[in-house]
């Protein structure tokens, strides 16, 4: 069979989602011969398409689909509509993605193990053993191109880095980098090299950066194998009397509903809509939404702990110039417990343009004090603070059905309450990140609030028992084995490391599974 | 409604207008800047200028910087001047005059101190009108292109080629 596929065809792998996992998912498959239909919520657009405006950026590319909040968390207040900040677009969240690539550390697949009983957190281990990522993560490294891994040389520091490593250094650690990024710092894979640009978040117009909007999805569809349809929004997932999933039915661009067969059905739409399709797909033999026996699905939202530290200096240092994320202190990482919480987190450079600053250093903020830091905006230096926050039962997305998306749907609520471990840490990291800072004479420093989350995890997790979580260590569920969980919203835990590396290895290795049984003809 | 640059003379605007703050109410339906270096005038059709004038007075207390000209805070703050926003608009202004009367004042923009004038809308922070001029001035201000270089902002740099060969490690100060 070659694309494109009948709306009948019951053969095909409907993928819904094309970013880290759907869009790698759908090229894996697709190389093996495995005939595919990928529906993507968003349109289209590819480096020539990018806009470096932040604003306009945003307007193009967001997911800005209404959404609730709930919680105790500072984004309910200050961005109520806008629990993430991720995309609607074919490639998702990659298009806006940083690109830093990391593997996690190897406790961190054992978190409830290696960090004990924590209260009010609903820690557990992932059913995986850490050696058998290692292969899958080479491979991800190899597919993303990443800088630091597989002989490929890192990418230089820009005036950001530089404060950053100078702080750095005169503070001790040791782990000072300009990171592990999927940006070629050198041609690679038919892509060329950072220009040093800036605007990393608003999608690389060099094509320097990975996404599988302009890799996975066309050599996926450059096999013939690949159906990807755009501005697809899938409402809801099929299945039969016994059962089995067969089928999704999706509105397209002109409104029209449509429903495709599939042999297999993989969810794909980051942590907070695949929860909420399977809440919105409950049925009368499946009245609590599909693979939702253990009443896992939607809880366990984790977002990281995050936080921003801006240094002014008496001098300028122009940090919008060239790669956003351009460094990185991983000396915090570690998991030491004598600092006051369980797990560590990374230290990594960031900017943000004028437009952004405004909005996102002091939400809400006004008056000189506020002014009068971005009176200095050129001075400015900036990093990101992310690290591994605790999973909760109770920070969940549901189903709020006091509003609805331009299809009728129940939006999804967003509810999240910061752990005790979280803000302990955070509280650590602000200190470290304004040392950092002050190290190198900083005149003044804004330890800035979490915005909107960009790292959605957790919301379908792995687990090993059924009674524990919604799929296994494959990314199957254990109530329908012909559905499976496919990004960011299958994981266990956090980890401190940005989530990207692992939903591609977690994708590669789930396409060698989903091949594999269906070769045996288990699925 | 436009923003037009404007070739009046300090003089010519004294002799038609009342001065308010900042900003001069000029004649009917205008609005502009005061010194002769502020050449710009903003026409307004549904709000009346002096409400216009202390709109703008409003805003630059909001997120002052005192090197943006008040030309960029009135083109923050025009889209009000809508035949549905005005009447609300009135209004509020009305009560953040009268709040001023309050502390021996004619209206808000005779308030001569910028604290002064803080501490009037610090007692307003939670209101919806207050919310909503502050949060629309977040992007009708720092969003106005003409405003970046102020700051030093570059804004995108792909049309040059990025600043590969342009300085984005040229930090020479560590």
């Amino acid at each position: 069979m070659t694309a494109p596929f009948d709306l009948n065809d019951d053969s095909v792998v409907v993928i819904i989602g094309t970013g880290a996992g759907g869009g790698v998912l759908a090229n894996e498959l697709a190389q093996k011969g495995i005939s595919v239909v990928s529906l993507e919520a968003g349109g289209r657009y590819l480096p020539e398409d990018y806009i470096n405006d932040e604003w306009d950026s945003f307007g193009q590319l967001a997911w800005t689909d209404p959404r609730s909040t709930s919680g105790d968390w500072r984004v309910a207040k200050d961005f109520s509509g806008l629990p993430a900040w991720i995309v609607k677009a074919v490639g998702g969240t990659t298009t806006h993605w940083a690109g830093a690539s990391l593997r996690f550390q190897d406790h961190e697949w054992k978190a409830k193990s290696t960090y004990g009983d924590v209260q009010g957190a609903n820690l557990l281990d992932w059913p995986i053993d850490p050696r058998e990522m290692d292969d899958y993560y080479t491979k991800a490294e190899t597919k993303l191109g990443v800088t630091r891994t597989g002989g490929r040389a890192g990418l230089p520091g820009n005036n950001n880095y530089k404060v950053f490593e100078a702080g750095a250094k005169a503070l001790g650690y040791k782990e000072v980098h300009t990171g592990r990024m999927a940006i070629n710092s050198a041609e690679y894979d038919g892509r060329m090299a950072c220009q040093q640009t800036g605007f990393c978040f608003q999608g690389c117009k060099w094509g320097a950066k990975w996404s599988s909007a302009y890799t996975d999805i066309p050599k996926g569809e450059a096999t013939g194998h690949l159906e990807v349809r755009e501005r697809c929004h899938v409402m809801r997932i099929e299945h039969d009397k016994k059962g089995r999933v067969n089928g999704v039915v999706y509105v397209d661009a002109k409104g029209k509903q449509h429903e495709q067969k599939a042999r297999i059905v993989c969810v794909a739409g980051n942590s907070i809509e695949s929860p909420r399709l399977l809440l919105n797909s409950a049925s009368s033999m499946f009245p609590d939404g599909l693979a939702n026996s253990s009443g896992q699905v939607g809880r366990n939202y984790m977002r990281h702990m995050t936080g921003s530290v801006y240094g002014v200096f008496d001098q300028p240092v122009r940090m919008w110039r060239g790669t956003t994320m351009a460094g990185i202190i991983q000396d915090e990482a570690r998991h030491d417990p004598s600092r006051g919480f369980v797990g560590g987190y990374e230290m990594e450079t960031l900017s943000l343009g004028l437009p952004f600053m405004a909005a996102f250093l002091d939400p809400g903020g006004w008056g000189r004090e506020f002014t009068t830091a971005l009176d200095h905006y050129e001075n400015m230096a900036g990093m990101w603070l992310v690290g591994e926050d605790m999973p909760q039962e109770t920070n969940r997305i549901t189903l709020n059905h006091d509003i609805k998306d331009q299809h009728g749907l129940p939006v999804a609520n967003v509810h999240f309450d910061d752990h005790p471990n979280d803000i302990a840490m955070r509280s650590h990291a602000y200190k470290q990140g304004i040392a950092v800072y002050e190290a190198v004479g900083a005149t003044r420093v804004f330890p800035t609030p979490p915005y909107p989350s960009t790292h959605n995890m957790g919301t379908n997790r792995m687990s090993e028992k059924a009674s524990d979580g919604v799929v296994n260590k494959h990314g199957q569920s254990h109530d329908i084995a012909n559905l499976f969980v496919s990004d960011g919203s299958q994981f266990t835990t956090g980890a401190a490391e940005n989530p990207t590396l692992t939903i591609v290895a977690l994708a590669i290795r789930q396409a060698d599974y989903i091949a594999s049984e269906m070769g045996k003809k288990t699925l | 409604m436009s923003l037009r640059k404007q070739g009046m003379t300090r003089r010519q605007l004294l002799s038609q207008s009342a001065v308010f703050g900042a900003s001069f109410a000029i004649g009917s339906g205008f609005v502009a800047g005061r010194v002769e270096a502020a050449n710009w005038a903003l026409e307004v059709e549904y709000l009346s200028s002096e409400t216009m004038a202390t709109l703008i007075q409003m805003a630059r207390d909001i997120y002052p910087h005192d090197q943006v000209s008040d030309a960029y805070y009135a083109i923050a703050v025009k889209g009000y001047d809508t035949a549905e926003a005005a009447e609300a608009i009135e209004a509020n202004i009305a009560a953040l005059d009268a709040a001023a009367k309050g502390i021996g004042y004619a209206r808000y923009i005779d308030v001569g101190w910028e604290r002064d004038r803080v501490d009037l809308l610090r007692a307003m922070e939670n209101s919806p009108f207050f919310q909503q001029v502050r949060g629309g001035l977040v992007t009708g201000l720092y969003n106005q292109k003409a405003v970046w270089p102020i700051f030093g902002y570059e804004g995108e740099s792909f049309s040059q080629g990025g600043y590969i060969d342009r300085g984005f490690d040229d930090i020479n100060w560590l």
